[in-house]
């Protein structure tokens, strides 16, 4: 924990040597989630409610998710630059270190920058929380909690499961990004929105809707079962395949010998 | 002119092989234009205010955007460019006899068409077979065709006029990742990337249509399905042609002056 620390000192002194660059950066990614937010608010200038869901309870849905995933990328990026490990030979030298590998592959990189993109999120979520009439309770506080985390679990899962693939490519995978860039653009509104089909590729396949849908139902009091509360711990189950799958792609690889 | 197009075939035909590349991105743009209509289906069926186009040319705007989205992609920025400002690499290009920005607009206009080329055909043939709302409607007339097709040249030159300009900040700031999210993001938003212009606000749609971004994409996507026509069309042309030449004359002004102070960092 101490090295992991040490790791995270490193990255943000590192990036703090361009602070103009590291500034403009944070603020482009709060311009690109804030031009997304400026669509949804035009999009509903015109039609007031989308499936039975008002522009607030949406916006709890779209901050949940945005916050999960900018969590995910700041802390889990190591994942998402993974091919390149791969493609220089990196990952040979981490894999001579006396560490878990996977620890090293986390702390291998962090993108602070991503703190736009949060910043974003925790605004509209304080907004959507005073315009949208939530019974408060503990339940329901615990929920968003969960939600949140649920979601840096499904979206970590992700990534490791990104990174797997590209031990059998070595480039990276721009399908990919249907399921990670994807589900951020698209889990801006319930996935409930895209129909049946989308519902049930979302709960079983790709499990956003864990974290992003069922439990959001309860939030909203849509649903009083008190079960999908804790649906977003599953969203942790799915990183054990992911895992094992990088498991398996490790004992599989071959070095590019670069 | 010989040398431009030879530079043009060189990364074309480079461009050409990553055909591997191409099928996991037209994989990668189906799902997002088809995950993009089911979400403004959600609105349709909601139904209780008016709708700025109907559903199936918001269907063909969309796969249209999917079919070239290499043509007007925001985020792509020719790394090769930067990194030779940055290295100092730029020093070798400037011994040759040759127009730095001509040449660079050439490669760039290269890169993005070699993608196009290999991605637009699976992806408008699948659109087109879809069932009715959904899919890719034929264009408007035969005139909105012939107009689309010369306005989607413009378009296709004025964002890559434009991405000129971003990558002429590297001359100034040494580290230009930060400036190429920002006008990424701009790009995007003001060009009817996330949702078409005619779903902006009806009061700001004015200063919308006048910036340069609404001279990418949108208006050759709106013109094919009939949205602009007549006497709006061409002048949404004319604007276009005014906003080439103006983005042009200004890069090639930047450049101009930037060349002139550029200091090389050793190496």
């Amino acid at each position: 924990m101490k090295l992991y620390f040490k790791y995270v000192g490193m990255l943000l002194k590192s990036q703090m040597q361009y602070k103009a660059s590291f500034f403009m950066t944070a603020v482009g990614q709060f311009l690109i989630s804030f031009t997304t937010f400026l669509s949804m608010v035009f999009m509903f200038s015109r039609f007031n409610s989308v499936k039975g869901f008002t522009f607030s309870e949406i916006l709890i849905c779209f901050s949940v998710v945005l916050m999960a995933f900018s969590l995910t990328e700041c802390f889990f990026r190591g994942f998402d630059v993974f091919p390149r490990l791969i493609k220089s030979g990196e990952l040979d030298r981490i894999l001579l270190r006396p560490r878990n590998e996977m620890f090293q592959v986390l702390a291998s990189d962090m993108d602070f920058s991503r703190i736009g993109r949060l910043l974003q999120a925790v605004v509209m979520l304080v907004y959507a929380f005073i315009t949208c009439d939530i019974q408060w309770t503990w339940h329901k506080a615990a929920t968003v909690v969960l939600m949140i985390l649920g979601g840096v679990g499904v979206f970590t899962g992700l990534f490791v499961l990104f990174a797997a693939f590209s031990f059998f490519t070595i480039e990276g995978l721009e399908f990919m990004n249907i399921f990670t860039d994807g589900s951020r653009e698209f889990g801006k509104y319930p996935v409930s929105v895209y129909g049946e089909g989308m519902l049930k590729f979302y709960t079983f396949v790709v499990p956003i809707a864990l974290f992003q849908y069922y439990p959001f139902l309860y939030l909203i009091g849509k649903s009083e079962n008190m079960w999908y509360m804790l649906l977003p711990l599953l969203g942790f189950v799915f990183i054990i395949p992911c895992y094992a799958f990088f498991r398996y792609g490790l004992r599989k690889y071959k070095s590019t010998g670069s | 002119m010989k040398k431009y197009i030879s530079f043009f075939r060189i990364r074309f035909i480079a461009g050409l092989q990553y055909r591997a590349a191409a099928w996991a991105g037209i994989a990668t743009q189906f799902a997002w234009g088809g995950l993009n209509i089911l979400m403004f289906r959600a609105f349709y069926e909601e139904g209780s205010n008016i709708f700025p186009m109907p559903f199936d040319s918001l269907s063909t705007y969309i796969w249209l955007q999917q079919a070239f989205l290499a043509l007007f992609m925001a985020w792509f920025f020719d790394n090769e460019i930067f990194d030779s400002i940055v290295s100092g690499n730029i020093a070798y290009e400037l011994c040759r006899p040759i127009d730095i920005y001509n040449m660079w607009f050439t490669k760039n206009t290269a890169v993005r068409l070699s993608k196009a080329v290999l991605r637009c055909l699976p992806i408008l043939i699948f659109a087109a077979v879809l069932p009715s709302p959904y899919g890719m409607s034929l264009p408007h007339s035969t005139g909105a065709f012939l107009l689309f097709l010369l306005s989607m040249l413009l378009g296709f030159m004025v964002i890559v006029a434009f991405s000129m300009l971003v990558h002429a900040t590297a001359f100034f700031t040494i580290s230009p990742k930060g400036i190429r999210v920002l006008a990424t993001s701009v790009i995007e938003f003001f060009s009817g990337g996330l949702i078409p212009i005619p779903f902006f606000p009806e009061s700001l749609q004015p200063i919308i249509y006048a910036l340069p971004f609404a001279s990418m994409q949108n208006t050759p996507f709106l013109i094919y399905t009939g949205y602009l026509s007549g006497a709006e069309a061409l002048k949404s042309v004319g604007l276009q042609i005014v906003w080439l030449l103006v983005l042009w004359c200004v890069g090639k002004l930047i450049f101009r002056f930037a060349l002139k102070r550029v200091v090389v960092q050793g190496g």
